[in-house]
């Protein structure tokens, strides 16, 4: 459609493990990925001339032994793993770098090696939330939700109702950090964090790393992958405001709107074509706003949606299919773990996995409701 | 669900700002009972938080003006998690003010019952020094005959 060579993922991979990894570093989780997703594709770390990490980029480059002649930092929270896709392909079919890998490693909850988090009273946030007792994004992140149940004339369960959902997933996965069956009394039972938002409505916090390579489709044909490539047909990127209460409408995220009718628009495809749907659920609100959002639904119909199972296993529009953000793993910056479920999907390699995904459209958000990106991935 | 919302006693302590060029008005109003926001003299859009440019024409002639301290709930949370050692559940809330549709900022809601607020309910502006003398923290409280 666009005339430029198409651009593949070859590799892509999580660290060994996930939830609870005491001893290794962030540095470490990242590294693992990457010699994890290169061993899939017969490639080495010589091979590799472009880095794009949210870790400090040039110093994850030199830690692994890389000479790249392309680095991104692009650092605007877990959908960040979306913009160094996108980037990644322009710089492909450009000629800027022909073997990108995208790394992702956190140490969230063993705080292992990791990027000091010091409140600074200097920043927006310092000076006008931290001073009101927002001490977290639980109750910053989650605040347009009771605009938005109150919109609908919802009430607690529609939040409820996207956790129980997922745990239909969660359930049939070793990895998931919470992977218990849960009903919708189940969630409303545990005990509330910010309301309306329960503990089972906001992820948990873990360890974990994830990495992508990515080349051109003409390169891929001579590699000797142990998947098949998986084409990046579309990508997304936008901000709307430096935090939730910045959003023009509190009841939906421009961010998501325009990220994925771009990502779409280059795909040429439409959301009826989508088989397989992420959407990033640090919290439990996240994928309401994303099903109406991207347009699989209307205005404050996603929760009815979620609740006729049109969303868990056999459903028409299998989402979260790894358990999601909320009960798979969530390191801080889940993004890149959302990247990963839909590969193995279109690969065919799932914990539990959904027959015949050709296309899976992936959404992400970083910050609060600030910045956002869309993936359409697609067999090649 | 039982709140704090007593002006002084929401948060067993209330971090202190850093105060610069772009924000010593909205910390200080207080002290004349005045809430400070953020304004542009070209033409004429309020701003909040306050930032040296205007980003509705993008003229550098911006600085602060009492605004009128009225408001309503745009939406809000009842934080419950301890996240603060000592803290007990208090409100957060957004509070769009009457100067501008979509201008808002956050802070507490004090003198009300989480139970009894309600979106779109008006509010008004009440000022809580820090102990030190030199910032006034604006939280809002119900406008009068707001609840029932």
């Amino acid at each position: 459609m666009s005339g430029l060579p198409d651009v593949v993922i070859v590799g892509a991979a999580e660290s060994e493990n996930v939830g609870v990894v005491p001893d290794q570093s962030q540095f470490q989780l990242a590294a693992d990925s990457v010699l994890r997703a290169l061993a899939q594709c017969g490639l080495g770390i010589g091979d590799v001339d472009g880095v794009a990490s949210t870790l400090q980029v040039a110093q994850f480059a030199h830690h692994l032994g890389t000479r790249p002649r392309w680095l991104d930092g692009t650092g605007v929270g877990g959908c960040s793993y979306m913009l160094h896709v996108r980037h990644a392909v322009a710089a492909i079919q450009t000629g800027q770098a022909d073997v990108v890998v995208v790394a992702h490693g956190e140490s969230g909850r063993s705080r292992v090696g990791p990027t000091l988090r010091v409140p600074d009273m200097a920043s927006p946030g310092g000076q006008f939330e931290l001073t009101y007792g927002v001490a977290g994004t639980f109750s910053s992140f989650t605040i347009p939700t009771t605009a938005y149940l109150h919109k609908y004339g919802l009430g607690e369960e529609a939040l409820a109702e996207v956790t129980a959902a997922q745990s239909a997933w969660a359930s049939q996965n070793p990895r998931a950090f919470r992977g218990k069956s849960l009903t919708v009394d189940d969630v409303l039972a545990s005990r509330i964090i910010a309301w309306p938002f329960h503990v089972l409505e906001c992820c948990p916090v873990t360890d974990g790393g994830g990495a992508l390579v990515l080349t051109s489709a003409e390169r891929a044909a001579d590699l000797d992958l142990t998947g098949p490539p998986v084409r990046v047909a579309g990508s997304g990127e936008t901000c709307e405001g430096p935090g939730a209460s910045f959003m023009e409408d509190l009841t939906t995220f421009r961010g998501f709107r325009d990220s994925s009718a771009e990502a779409l628009r280059q795909a040429d495809l439409t959301v009826a074509d989508i088989d397989h749907l992420m959407v990033y659920d640090a919290y439990a609100h996240l994928p309401l706003y994303g099903l109406e959002d991207i347009g699989f639904v209307g205005r404050g119909e996603a929760s009815a949606f979620i609740a006729s199972g049109a969303t868990r296993p056999g459903g028409s529009l299998p989402m979260n299919t790894n358990g999601g953000g909320l009960l798979y793993t969530h390191t801080g910056q889940y993004g890149m773990f959302a990247i990963q479920e839909a590969v193995r999907q279109l690969r065919g390699e799932a914990v539990v996995q959904v027959p015949d995904v050709r296309t899976s459209l992936i959404q992400g958000v970083g910050g609060m409701f600030s910045a956002a990106g869309a993936l359409v991935l697609t067999t090649a | 669900m039982t709140a704090r919302t007593t002006v002084g006693a929401v948060l067993p302590l209330r971090l202190k700002p850093y105060v610069d060029a772009d924000n010593s008005a909205f910390w200080s109003g207080g002290a004349d009972g005045a809430l400070m926001i953020h304004r542009c003299r070209s033409c004429g859009s309020w701003f909040h938080p306050p930032a040296p440019v205007c980003r509705n024409c993008q003229s550098l002639e911006v600085g602060p003006e009492r605004a009128s301290g009225r408001g309503t709930v745009a939406s809000y949370t009842v934080n419950v998690q301890p996240w603060i050692p000592g803290s007990e559940p208090y409100l957060i809330a957004w509070v769009e003010l009457a100067e501008q549709p979509g201008l808002r900022l956050t802070t507490n809601l004090v003198d009300v019952e989480a139970e009894d607020v309600s979106l779109d309910m008006p509010v008004e502006v009440v000022f809580e020094p820090h102990p030190d003398g030199d910032v006034w923290y604006p939280l809002f409280r119900p406008a009068p005959g707001a609840t029932a």
